[in-house]
């Protein structure tokens, strides 16, 4: 695979996965379908734009769950929120890690209730598993980003991986333009997009914990050190995360810009940080950027 | 939804032992294809589903040439159609088979 | 009801609680079953990085105390503040934060109920009401994904038309009855009778695991998600 952006959901669990590992939960032959698209008259996909299943990654037995982002934007409906939430529960009861390949606009709006009941579901069950010491790692870098719903699941992993490519925000730029005015945010201004919602500010301001390349390779390599992070959540955790969220409103609350914030962090030039190359970036923006080492 | 249904009868089987391959996403402009090893080995089963009513004869067209072209034979083949091109479909067909051809 | 008609009726001997500009904080006595801790929205306000930090850290200092007493949440919001700034700080890390913080809460003791008398939209919806083991409501509330319009507007499709769908089904549309029937909100409770007395008789029951989407099932309004989501664990253990 050359791009991880550009890949479908079932080519990057092969690209992530040891060969020939990945045994699919309720695939397509299954036809579990959408009950609520017909209404709509929109076409269904037989595995409802989620592919779950178990996987080995570095020798390790692992449950991954891959979003396709170009099916109904990745969003969640009632039989795909509910394929992930199931893998959640069996990953309590197994005691093995979870790899949610995110890929969503958020709640699929024609099945908007059973969507967001979802989401509530499955962020119930990742604390339950973490509170428990099961590793639920987040990887964001396709086209859909990770978005409304899909950025609070994300929230409560115990590691997040982004490419440049990634976006990782609640509310998108056209909806806060429809609503707020472009003035607030020109959903336009891609460069704009991107310094707000985009991988490398994620990054600076520790929303996320690992940085990479595009491709399988580099999800696959800083999937299995995050395997080895810290997972377990517990109150010790949630202080830790009351605090560096509360220093982070003092640090950055009264900005408007990122690029303020990353002056503020000391990068040298803030303008120029969108064009650097990855390893360039990491180089600078790894000592710099606020962490999340003990309180995701 | 229209939902289409083709059959036919083919003497070449479609070769290699895998039990069934999954190509393609159900996008604008593309479409899904499920194709599964499960019928006798004469027969070829083509079901579609599409939001775009009337172009039956475009299929028939596409799925005759495709059966024509291609060793099919036992395979059920189900699409789920985003609004794919002619050429779209007939090429992740031909993906398809190339995925199932595979000896597992 | 309004805040202040609730608050009488769930509380009266008199409550602890700061009211402030778009948020609550504080406790209150029940009767016969002592003190609760106290938390919620109101005023139909937007719930952003700021308000989701303060009230996150009130419920993290509760888990710490290891009181185990119950943690009410009154809830009238709008959806999560929809602004450059709040997604510039990182929104999902103060509403995943505020979400784990009480589910956590529930898993270490306290009993979290949410009581939804106003509005309650999309990532705060998630965020407060649907992080509580237990959701009630009063009737007028109004929870919502989204309003119809800006559904309309997002997937092109006329008003009229979405209308006439959701007379066909409970699975899109905003509404108690709606929540209700997917399994979101576990009871509606009545304004004429006192509201401490059916948060008492919900206190009485023993706390249980998610059966959201059973109840969804049971209710006809998600008659796939708990089948799928138990075939998964099924077919998980069964290879394991």
């Amino acid at each position: 695979m050359s791009s991880w952006y550009e890949a479908s959901a079932r080519q990057r669990i092969d690209a992530l996965t040891d060969p020939a590992s990945f045994e699919e939960f309720i695939g397509p032959e299954d036809r579990e379908i959408s009950p609520h698209l017909s209404l709509f008259d929109l076409p269904e996909q037989f595995d409802d734009g989620i592919v779950v299943g178990r996987a080995k990654l570095a020798g390790k037995p692992i449950l991954i769950a891959a979003q396709e982002g170009r099916f109904m934007g990745g969003a969640f409906g009632e039989v795909h929120g509910a394929k992930l939430t199931g893998l959640l529960r069996a990953a309590r009861k197994l005691n093995w890690p979870v790899l949610i390949l995110f890929d969503t606009g958020g709640v699929r709006l024609q099945e908007a209730n059973a969507g967001e009941m979802a989401i509530a579901e499955i962020m119930r069950e990742v604390v339950l598993a973490r509170s428990e010491g099961v590793a639920v790692i987040g990887l964001i870098g396709g086209r859909s980003g990770c978005f409304g719903g899909g950025g609070l699941i994300a929230g409560c992993c115990s590691a997040l991986i982004i490419s440049e490519q990634g976006r990782l925000s609640v509310t998108g730029p056209e909806v806060i333009e429809t609503n707020r005015g472009a003035e607030e945010f020109d959903s336009k201004d891609r460069a704009l997009v991107w310094r707000v919602t985009g991988g490398k500010h994620r990054y600076l301001i520790g929303a996320v914990d690992r940085f990479v390349e595009d491709s399988g390779e580099a999800f696959r390599q800083a999937a299995v050190k995050a395997l080895s992070r810290p997972a377990k959540l517990n109150i010790a955790v949630l202080e830790a995360e009351q605090k560096r969220l509360e220093t982070r409103l003092s640090r950055f609350g009264a900005l408007t810009e990122a690029r303020d914030i990353w002056s503020t962090l000391g990068l040298l030039r803030p303008e120029a940080i969108p064009a650097l190359s990855v390893d360039a970036f990491l180089a600078e923006g790894t000592a710099k950027r606020e962490t999340a080492d003990d309180a995701r | 939804m229209e939902k289409l249904t083709f059959q036919f009868e083919t003497n070449r089987i479609a070769a290699g032992n895998r039990k069934q391959a999954i190509i393609g996403v159900v996008a604008s402009g593309n479409l899904e294809i499920l194709l599964e090893r499960s019928l006798p080995p004469g027969q070829c089963s083509i079901e579609i589903a599409t939001a775009a009513h009337g172009f039956g004869p475009v299929w028939e067209a596409v799925l005759s040439d495709f059966v024509s072209r291609r060793a099919a034979g036992g395979l059920k083949i189900s699409i789920n159609d985003g609004g794919a091109r002619p050429d779209t479909v007939a090429l992740r067909l031909a993906q398809g088979v190339r995925m199932i051809e595979v000896e597992s | 009801m309004t805040l202040d008609e609730i608050l009488a009726s769930l509380f009266p001997a008199g409550h602890r609680l700061e009211i402030g500009q778009t948020i609550l904080v504080g406790g209150a006595d029940l009767k016969g079953h002592g003190p609760a801790h106290v938390l919620g929205v109101h005023g139909r306000a937007y719930l952003g990085v700021d308000d989701a930090c303060t009230l996150a850290g009130r419920v993290v200092e509760i888990a710490r105390s290891g009181d185990k007493r119950p943690i009410l949440l009154l809830i009238d919001s709008a959806s999560q503040r929809m602004s450059r700034r709040d997604e510039l700080l990182g929104l999902s890390d103060y509403l995943a934060h505020l979400g784990k913080s009480l589910i956590l809460a529930g898993a270490a003791g306290h009993r979290v109920i949410a009581l939804l008398y106003g509005g309650s939209a999309a990532g705060a919806f998630i965020a407060t009401a649907l992080a509580a083991d237990t959701l009630v409501a009063l009737p007028g509330a109004h929870p919502e994904v989204m309003d119809l319009p800006s559904m309309a507007r997002v997937t092109k499709l006329p008003i009229a038309v979405l209308e006439e769908k959701a007379k066909a089904t409970p699975i899109f549309a905003p509404g108690l009855d709606n929540l209700a029937q997917t399994g979101a909100v576990f009871e509606t409770w009545s304004p004429d009778k006192p509201l401490d007395g059916q948060l008492l008789a919900l206190l009485a029951r023993p706390s249980a695991a998610d059966r959201r989407d059973t109840l969804g099932a049971e209710r006809q309004g998600r008659p796939k998600a708990a089948a799928i989501a138990a075939r998964i664990v099924e077919l998980a253990l069964a290879g394991a």
